[in-house]
């Protein structure tokens, strides 16, 4: 295993999400070895050498249009055999959270996921991250040959590409249909266009106190939106049916790492802050001076939601 | 056909948690235990499916201590057939991938068709069990499932996908599924339940008798290590913005422009 640095970048619409671009960076600020690029399908990977790859492993066959377990799995450890990468960096994406932990037990690799920190310990990388629903954090140390990293998304900041190119490898992974264990039969969009929870760099939630459907979609949308933002919810509010499944945020929802989170009548629940503690500057609108959200908001206003919201998104507009 | 599903305990997500004194685990002396709350979906979703008919008998799988049981005796209660219990000192600071392998040579070994597991444990939060039981047993895997159906040999499920996509995948049995909120309500124990679970059997087993190899397990084999436990760092003081509302509302909004510079 050589000290280079695996890095799978995920495309969306053709070009390299955030959150690769995040990836590639961070892992040569590492400066523990040279970065490489793993492109699972067919994309346009020129991105990936300004953002400080110098070479780019491209898997692609027919049988990879979508996702599956079985092929996907197969292209991570037939790129991990051609690059001799001893790293393996990846978004804490659903792609990865589903196939890395079977690639692990393949190959016998330690898999440390969910980090929101990586570090250079004299040369060997080394993740932090929450556990207990974000009361503690731990160093992650991996033992094997061959190491593989998540990192939740928006845990370093995007500069600009430093520029530079990549040359292309084609790796030659042998993937046929038969590879294909699970099939995708169908999708389902989700229920708004925004950027999904997990990316966004914005986020508005509401919780128990909007007190219907009509009123969070009269009150926490229209901010959400005028702030280019991404709506949340608390588990009371997606419970109670005022916004989906997928909107929950918190321990039993999704964890969210945002610049901006807004949290509307949430009481700051310590499941809800297993969720979004590590936002960079949290807001908090609650008429409970008392109310445990305070203890983490950057900035509080107490008063009526119903009262502030609005007046807050008639603010913006002023601009 | 059987049905296996993974029942872990873990500290009720509120309980306040102290670091022991080398900062690699908990103290776990005055902590309460529940079922995993995701695992309670698997189990829930393993008992409507042999109440639909489609199973024969339900058994749950842990890998702890004998504090464990009342647990396990709670999925009994609820209506799961009997459990197993891993339970050995080799087993010592396992990794993922250590609990992974003596949960799936005991799953093999009952010959179970379908696993539910949870989408992940609320202690460790890694998601990864389940993925790992699924390529060491042989069987395909779905994670973070909301819907599940079995026909036959098949089986049709809900699963996350990016970008907030939610995907409809079918594939074959064996199968692991991780569940997900949203894939059912789990039922309570009742009273009747609670009084023929405890008529029900725990086996409890070595890892010599799963015939996995002592090596391979326990913090000897563990590839991945915690160190450095610590509570989060400190969040600075925060503001709270007095006045009437409209002056807070564009003091807000100036120092999310000027000092924040997030909008
Ligand atoms: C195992 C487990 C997992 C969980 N997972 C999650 C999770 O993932 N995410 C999650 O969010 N929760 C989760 N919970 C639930 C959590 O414990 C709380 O019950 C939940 O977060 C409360 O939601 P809330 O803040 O909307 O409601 P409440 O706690 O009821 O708070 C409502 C708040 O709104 C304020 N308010 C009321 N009216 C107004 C108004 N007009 N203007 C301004 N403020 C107002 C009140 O002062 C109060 O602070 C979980 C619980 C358990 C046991
Ligand atoms: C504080 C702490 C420190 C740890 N240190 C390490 C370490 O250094 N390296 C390491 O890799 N792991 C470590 N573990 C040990 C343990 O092996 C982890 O629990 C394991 O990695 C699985 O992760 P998870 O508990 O987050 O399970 P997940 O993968 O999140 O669990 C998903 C599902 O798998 C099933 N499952 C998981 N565990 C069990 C079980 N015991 N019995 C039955 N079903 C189960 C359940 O259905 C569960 O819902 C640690 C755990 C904790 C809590």
């Amino acid at each position: 295993m050589s000290n280079e640095i695996l890095v799978f970048c995920e495309f969306e619409g053709g070009a390299p999400r955030k959150t690769a671009l995040e990836l590639l960076q961070r892992a040569v600020a590492l400066g523990a070895g040279p970065v490489s690029a793993l492109v699972i399908g067919n994309a346009d990977s020129s991105a990936l050498g300004a953002n400080g790859a110098h070479k780019v492993y491209q898997v692609s066959a027919p049988a990879l249009a979508s996702y599956s377990t079985g092929a996907y799995t197969k292209a991570f450890a037939a790129a991990l055999a051609a690059s001799g990468a001893g790293t393996l960096i990846a978004s804490a994406s659903s792609i990865a959270r589903d196939a890395l932990p079977r690639l692990a037990a393949r190959l016998g690799a330690g898999l440390g996921v969910e980090c929101t920190e990586l570090r250079n310990a004299g040369g060997r990388i080394v993740g932090r991250r929450p556990v207990y629903a974000g009361k503690a954090l731990v160093d992650v140390n991996i033992q094997s040959p061959v190491a593989i990293f998540t990192l939740r998304p928006n845990s370093y900041p995007v500069g600009p590409a430093p520029g530079g190119s990549a040359s292309v490898v084609l790796v030659d992974a042998g993937i046929t249909e038969a590879d294909v264990d699970v099939k995708v039969v169908g999708t389902l969009a989700p229920d708004s266009t925004a950027v999904d929870l997990t990316e966004a760099e914005r986020i508005v939630s509401g919780g128990r106190s909007l007190k219907s459907k009509e009123q969070f979609d009269a009150v926490v949308r229209p901010l959400a939106a005028a702030l280019g933002a991404t709506a949340g919810a608390s588990r009371a509010a997606v419970d109670a049916g005022y916004a989906g499944h997928g909107e929950q945020v918190g321990q039993t929802g999704k964890v969210v790492n945002p610049s901006l989170y807004i949290a509307l009548g949430i009481s700051g629940a310590i499941q809800h802050l297993a969720g979004m503690r590590t936002s960079r500057v949290i807001v908090a609108v609650n008429k409970d001076p008392e109310a445990p959200i305070f203890q983490f908001a950057t900035y509080g206003i107490v008063g009526d939601l119903f009262e502030v919201a609005p007046m807050l998104q008639a603010e913006l507009a002023r601009g | 056909m059987k049905i296996g599903v993974c029942l872990k305990q873990v500290p009720a997500t509120d309980t306040r948690i102290r670091i022991n004194a080398d900062a690699t685990a908990i103290l776990t002396d005055d902590v309460k235990f529940e079922i995993n709350p995701y695992d309670e979906y698997a189990l829930e979703e393993a008992l409507r499916l042999k109440q639909a008919g489609k199973a024969t008998e339900v058994i749950t799988f842990t890998v702890g201590g004998a504090d464990a049981e009342a647990r396990i005796r709670d999925g009994l209660a609820r209506g799961a057939d009997r459990a197993v219990r891993i339970d050995d000192p080799a087993l010592a600071g396992s990794d993922g991938l250590g609990l992974a392998r003596v949960l799936a040579a005991a799953l093999k070994a009952e010959g179970v068709g379908l696993v539910f597991a949870g989408r992940q444990s609320v202690d460790g939060d890694s998601s990864t069990v389940p993925a790992m039981i699924a390529e060491l047993m042989g069987a395909s895997q779905v994670s973070w499932v909301d819907k599940f159906e079995v026909e036959g040999d098949a089986f049709t499920a809900q699963r996350a996908a990016g970008g907030g996509m939610r995907e409809v995948v079918t594939g074959k049995l064996p199968v692991v599924a991780s569940c997900d909120k949203g894939l059912n309500t789990p039922r309570y124990a009742t009273l009747p339940g609670i009084l023929k679970a405890k008529s029900k059997k725990i086996g409890v087993m070595s890892v010599a008798e799963l015939g996995v190899d002592a090596g391979s397990v326990g913090a000897g084999a563990a590839l991945v290590t915690f160190t450095n436990m610590g509570p989060p760092p400190e969040r600075p003081a925060g503001r709270i913005l007095s006045g009437d509302t409209a002056s807070a509302v564009s003091e807000l909004v100036r120092l999310l422009r000027d000092e924040a510079k997030v909008i």
